[in-house]
């Protein structure tokens, strides 16, 4: 198509070029974590890590390995750019929101580099949607700072589980305390609200546990009223 | 009063007017389904003939809030063109009876003024008509209970075989003969470009999308069967490109040598104007023509079947 070919021969020094034969792939990972307006993407040849952050206190990342993609590829050794996320959401389900069966839509997504738009092509059906996005300056994002050798227990959930175990938490808690252990009960949530405590045990090998590192006993709280999403992939917490 | 009754086949209409007031008192239009009741078949042929009277009462119902209603001896039209209410759309649907009715009686003010015009609030049309999906028979009559209505009785079958009708009255006001000249049907602009349409189920998508990001659109066509639809905002800009789409022949042979088959002719318009005309249409239509009078205004000429619909809506000022 002479829009697209047009666009490939310029598209050499481009800091970020990236292919996907099925967009739904990136849109739904980031409707996952689009609950601010804006978030920061930070490129590598390993892939696109997005991170929303509310009030310096809650950080989501969204991680899309380059593999992923059918075509990836990355000039500097990491590119960052600040974006607005809802108008990208846009963007991407610019089809519809739910796709007709056998239809795919195709993204090819280009960033020229500092100070340019990020360039959006989605093609369904021989229908071809150009989107320019313009870019800001990336902000300072939080570092949590999870650096493998402090791990000290790690466990991965399947996140339909914990989206449900979420959802039926009491709200009247003003925190929710997280326990790991390598002896019972392993993986507790537990809130304590004006009816009482509630306490929800995962055991280590529950279907829904992906995989269960516990070193020593760990009891954690967090403030109960931050929003949690999750998305299609594994969810991941690490201590 | 004089009770006129007019037979023009196969419909007949019963007016019964107060001569010293000229007040009209009733008329009776007299829609029937065509075969005898008690048979199977004759009960597939009635939905058959009730359900598109359904969709067209729907798609109307979702274009314009109200509407004025006109009845001729061969023809049945919904009309928008109160310009200021509608921010300056305008839309022109017309039937014709014979293709949907078996049985037609209507008649007008006077011979020389054959034509009723009422008007309505379209959603109780569509919803008077839902029970009809399915009905052995529809009739509706203009009738007078305290102010005019549209009385719509529908007999419907039980699983019984007995019969139940169903009454709606809805409410409708009667045109004076001094204001229809503002609802005569549009004169089709001389268009810049004129080209067929794409599937509108993308179109809508696109466009409800786009909705999300700018109030206003552009569209835009060219003589090389492309049609763009364009969005730009001080953060983003977003333009379809739909291809291959066709081009009418053109009236004028003139014209078509003159003008570069590339160039676009353009219209900056309200967005919640075509997502309105796009959520209207249900299913894809026989055909569908767009036409752009560049910087003026976008006409859309569609048929659904045996229903035709025009939708004007005007460049933003």
């Amino acid at each position: 198509m002479p829009l697209l070919t047009q666009q490939i021969q310029d598209e050499n020094d481009y800091s970020l070029v990236a292919s996907l034969d099925n967009v739904r792939n990136l849109s739904t990972v980031l409707k996952a974590i689009h609950f601010r307006e804006h978030a920061t993407c930070f490129a590598t040849k390993n892939g696109i890590k997005v991170t929303v952050e509310n009030a310096k206190c809650v950080q989501a990342n969204a991680f899309i390995q380059a593999g992923i993609f059918q075509e990836f590829t990355v000039q500097e050794e990491s590119v960052t750019f600040r974006i607005n996320l809802t108008v990208l959401l846009d963007c991407l389900s610019i089809f519809g929101s739910s796709p007709m069966p056998g239809t795919l839509t195709a993204l090819r997504m280009c960033y020229q580099g500092y100070g340019y738009p990020l360039m959006l092509f989605l093609e369904e059906g021989g229908v071809v949607t150009v989107c320019k996005i313009n870019t800001q300056e990336p902000e300072e994002t939080l570092d949590f700072d999870f650096c493998s050798t402090n791990v000290v227990n790690k466990v991965i959930l399947q996140s339909e589980g914990l989206r449900e175990a979420f959802s039926e938490l009491d709200m009247t808690s003003e925190v929710l305390q997280i326990t790991m252990s390598p002896d019972k009960p392993y993986f507790r949530l537990s809130t304590f609200g004006n009816a009482g405590s509630s306490h929800l045990d995962y055991p280590k090998d529950s279907d829904l546990m992906e995989s269960f590192h516990c070193n020593q006993t760990q009891v954690n709280r967090s403030v109960l009223n931050i929003e949690v999403a999750t998305d299609d992939e594994d969810t991941r917490f690490l201590y | 009063m004089t009770s006129a009754v007019l037979k023009c086949c196969p419909v007949d209409v019963t007016v019964n007017r107060s001569l010293s007031t000229g007040k009209l008192h009733r008329v009776e239009l007299l829609l029937q389904t065509k075969l005898a009741p008690g048979t199977l078949d004759v009960l597939l042929s009635k939905s058959f003939l009730c359900a598109p009277a359904v969709g067209v009462s729907n798609m109307i119902a979702k274009l314009a809030k109200t509407c004025t209603l006109r009845i001729s001896p061969d023809k049945l039209n919904f009309i928008l063109s109160d310009k200021l209410a509608s921010g300056g759309v305008s839309m022109w649907c017309e039937l014709e009876q014979e293709n949907f009715f078996s049985e037609f009686q209507m008649e007008g003010i006077s011979a020389a003024n054959n034509e009723i015009y009422l008007e309505l609030t379209s959603e109780n049309l569509s919803r008077a008509l839902k029970t009809a999906q399915n009905a052995r028979a529809l009739k509706i009559k203009l009738t007078n209970k305290h102010y005019p209505c549209l009385t719509v009785s529908i007999e419907l079958l039980s699983v019984s075989s007995s019969s139940r009708i169903v009454t709606h009255d809805i409410p409708v006001k009667v045109i004076p003969r001094r204001l229809w000249k503002d609802l005569q049907e549009p004169t089709v602009p001389d268009s810049d470009v004129s080209i067929y349409l794409p599937v509108l189920k993308t179109m809508k998508s696109v466009v409800e999308k786009m909705k999300n990001i700018s109030n206003h659109l552009i569209i835009e066509a060219n003589l090389n069967g492309e049609l763009n639809l364009k969005i730009e905002t001080e953060l983003v800009c977003v333009t379809t490109h739909f291809k291959d789409l066709g081009n009418p022949p053109l009236a004028s042979e003139n014209a078509s040598q003159a003008r570069n088959p590339e160039q676009m002719a353009e219209v900056h318009i309200d967005i919640r104007k075509l997502l309105q005309f796009l959520a209207g249409q249900q299913a894809n239509p026989t055909k569908a023509v767009c036409n752009i009078v560049n910087n003026k205004i976008v006409h859309f000429d569609l048929l659904h079947e045996d229903v035709s619909l025009q939708y004007f809506i005007p460049a933003l000022s």
